[in-house]
């Protein structure tokens, strides 16, 4: 009985034809809507980790969920219904939650609403359990074109708008009632911010999916953060750590056919420990 | 402008303010002069930090007038440095000194870009002032409270206020990172032509900095000099609980005794 490997470790095998199925159109699409996530999520994440955002970023994502099962039950495009939820629920939470005490409570009440609602959506659908797998594990190999024009767009207009905010951002993040006193429009800061920050979450569900989003919008920035406190280096570094992970994460899953998002989140979790391993020892070195 | 022909730093004529529909103080009428180093004093709720917001303007009167430096209070006025509260609880620990001064100079400018040399000059001026140099590229969450405190300060400064407001900045700190940070904002006092007030609960470490006070006594801010502030009648009435006043040869110390 035990001379049969499992049926789960039998589908993990050296695929020989991998440089071939890397140039595929469909592999081609990943890898550049891979980066292109990796770029928006690197640059937000920065942000993420110094307003304390991470369980505001982590409720975002599943309350996409409902928005995607929903999008199935209309007959509407998922990325929609993503949208829709996400940038509802960030409002709700930019709004209710104006202190941290406060915007714990109200993610997680928001979070709990709209897990429900995506439990009644999937059970209603008839068609939605390919859609619940694909939003709650990504399914970054099935990105069509349209939908990579969308993230092309999505990233250009992110980039742009975070260059734009970016200082008076890290000023209300950082010294909310200092910036407040000093004339930073803080609180529409910290709303637009939701915003953008739902954008991000709903291209980045389709690339690693709600469970394993982390994975890219925080830990590339807490990786960048260990390394650099300079707020640039650190946007760089995160952003590049994050496309490191998608490129070679999508290489290792053509070469051992895996899902990609777990190598993708994988070599995340590497690199950010790899990074506290280093860290460490510097800071005992110094100490 | 010289210290001879400046002009008021804070006046109030028959202000009142209300916080979420309670009266907080009300017919507050004073004048703190330029350069005057003022403590506010009062038990706690008497709205010491009610009092910081309407200068800075986050705070609107219900009731008189305020001038602030010969204006109207605005918000984003960058003839004045604010210390808040708490300063390093909202910091986290992913920034280095240095940038949280440079933000105290750029923090309100949309767009990116460098430092120019210029303000660069400016941030290490205002690190050296506080005697930050030494850590100023160390994180924040690698400081002591201390130094924390001494960041917070160098950042109002960085834009060269000519009113400096602090809120507790002794709190949570041991009697001789007090007396570093007393040291600090006399040495500030004494260089700048800046008017500081600084809100306090124990009067006693900052006595060497300070000319005059504001004291919210019964619902009413009054000003008075140092040395009518420092007063066993006013202190024991003011806290509601028996204050004695010691003078030494060295100057004014009052203590408290239950």
């Amino acid at each position: 009985m035990a001379v049969h490997p499992p049926a789960a470790l039998a589908a993990i095998g050296y695929q020989p034809e991998w440089l071939a199925v890397l140039g595929e159109d469909f592999m081609r699409r990943a890898l550049a809507g891979g980066v292109l996530v990796a770029v928006a999520a690197g640059v937000l994440g920065y942000f993420v980790v110094i307003r304390r955002h991470a369980f505001a970023a982590h409720a975002l994502a599943h309350i996409g969920f409902p928005g995607a099962t929903g999008a199935v039950l209309l007959g509407l495009p998922v990325t929609l219904g993503l949208l829709a939820f996400c940038t509802a629920g960030g409002l709700a939470i930019g709004w209710f939650g104006r202190r941290w005490a406060d915007r714990e409570v109200a993610t997680g009440t928001i979070l709990g609403f709209a897990t429900g609602l995506g439990v009644l959506f999937s059970s209603m659908g008839t068609r939605s359990a390919a859609t619940v797998t694909s939003v709650l594990f990504g399914n970054l190999l099935a990105i069509a074109p349209d939908q990579l024009a969308v993230f092309a767009g999505c990233t250009v207009v992110l980039v742009g708008v975070m260059a734009l905010i970016a200082r008076p951002l890290t000023f209300a993040s950082l010294n909310p009632e200092v910036a407040e006193a000093k004339g930073v429009p803080v609180r529409a800061l910290g709303v637009a911010f939701m915003v953008l920050l739902a954008l991000v979450i709903t291209m980045a569900v389709q690339v690693v999916g709600t469970l394993l989003l982390f994975g890219l919008v925080v830990t590339p920035a807490a990786t960048a953060l260990l390394m650099t406190a300079r707020p640039a280096a650190v946007v760089a570094c995160s952003t590049a750590l994050g496309a490191v992970a998608v490129v070679l994460g999508l290489v290792l899953s053509a070469m051992f056919d895996l899902p990609p998002s777990f190598p993708i989140v994988a070599l995340s979790f590497l690199g950010w420990l790899l990074a506290l391993a280093v860290s460490r020892r510097g800071a005992a070195s110094r100490d | 402008m010289t210290a001879g022909e400046r002009g008021p730093a804070l006046v109030l004529d028959g202000a009142a303010v209300d916080r979420g529909g309670r009266r907080i103080w009300s017919h507050g009428s004073l004048t703190v002069p330029g350069g005057a180093a003022v403590v506010v004093i009062g038990p706690n709720g008497s709205g010491k930090t009610t009092l910081l917001e309407v200068v800075l303007g986050t705070c609107p009167l219900a009731e008189g007038r305020v001038t602030v430096l010969g204006e109207p209070p605005r918000r984003g006025n960058p003839r004045i440095g604010y210390v808040p509260q708490h300063y390093a609880a909202t910091v986290g620990d992913a920034v280095r000194a240095r940038d949280l001064v440079a933000l105290g100079l750029t923090g309100t400018r949309w767009g990116l870009g460098r430092l120019r040399p210029d303000e660069r000059a400016r941030v290490d001026a205002a690190l050296d002032a506080v005697g930050a140099a030494e850590f100023a590229d160390r994180r924040m969450a690698r400081l002591s409270g201390g130094q924390q405190q001494r960041v917070a300060i160098a950042q109002a400064l960085v834009g060269d206020p000519d009113l400096l407001l602090l809120d507790e900045p002794l709190a949570h700190l041991d009697v001789r990172h007090q007396q570093e940070i007393v040291d600090v904002l006399r040495g500030i006092h004494q260089e700048r032509e800046v008017t500081v007030l600084v809100v306090a609960h124990d009067l006693n470490p900052l006595l060497p900095v300070l000319t005059a006070g504001v004291y919210l006594v019964d619902g009413h801010p009054h000003y008075a000099e140092i040395g009518d502030v420092v007063d066993e009648e006013l202190l024991t009435h003011l806290y509601g609980a028996r204050v004695k006043v010691v003078r030494t040869a060295q100057g004014d110390l009052f203590m408290r005794s239950g």
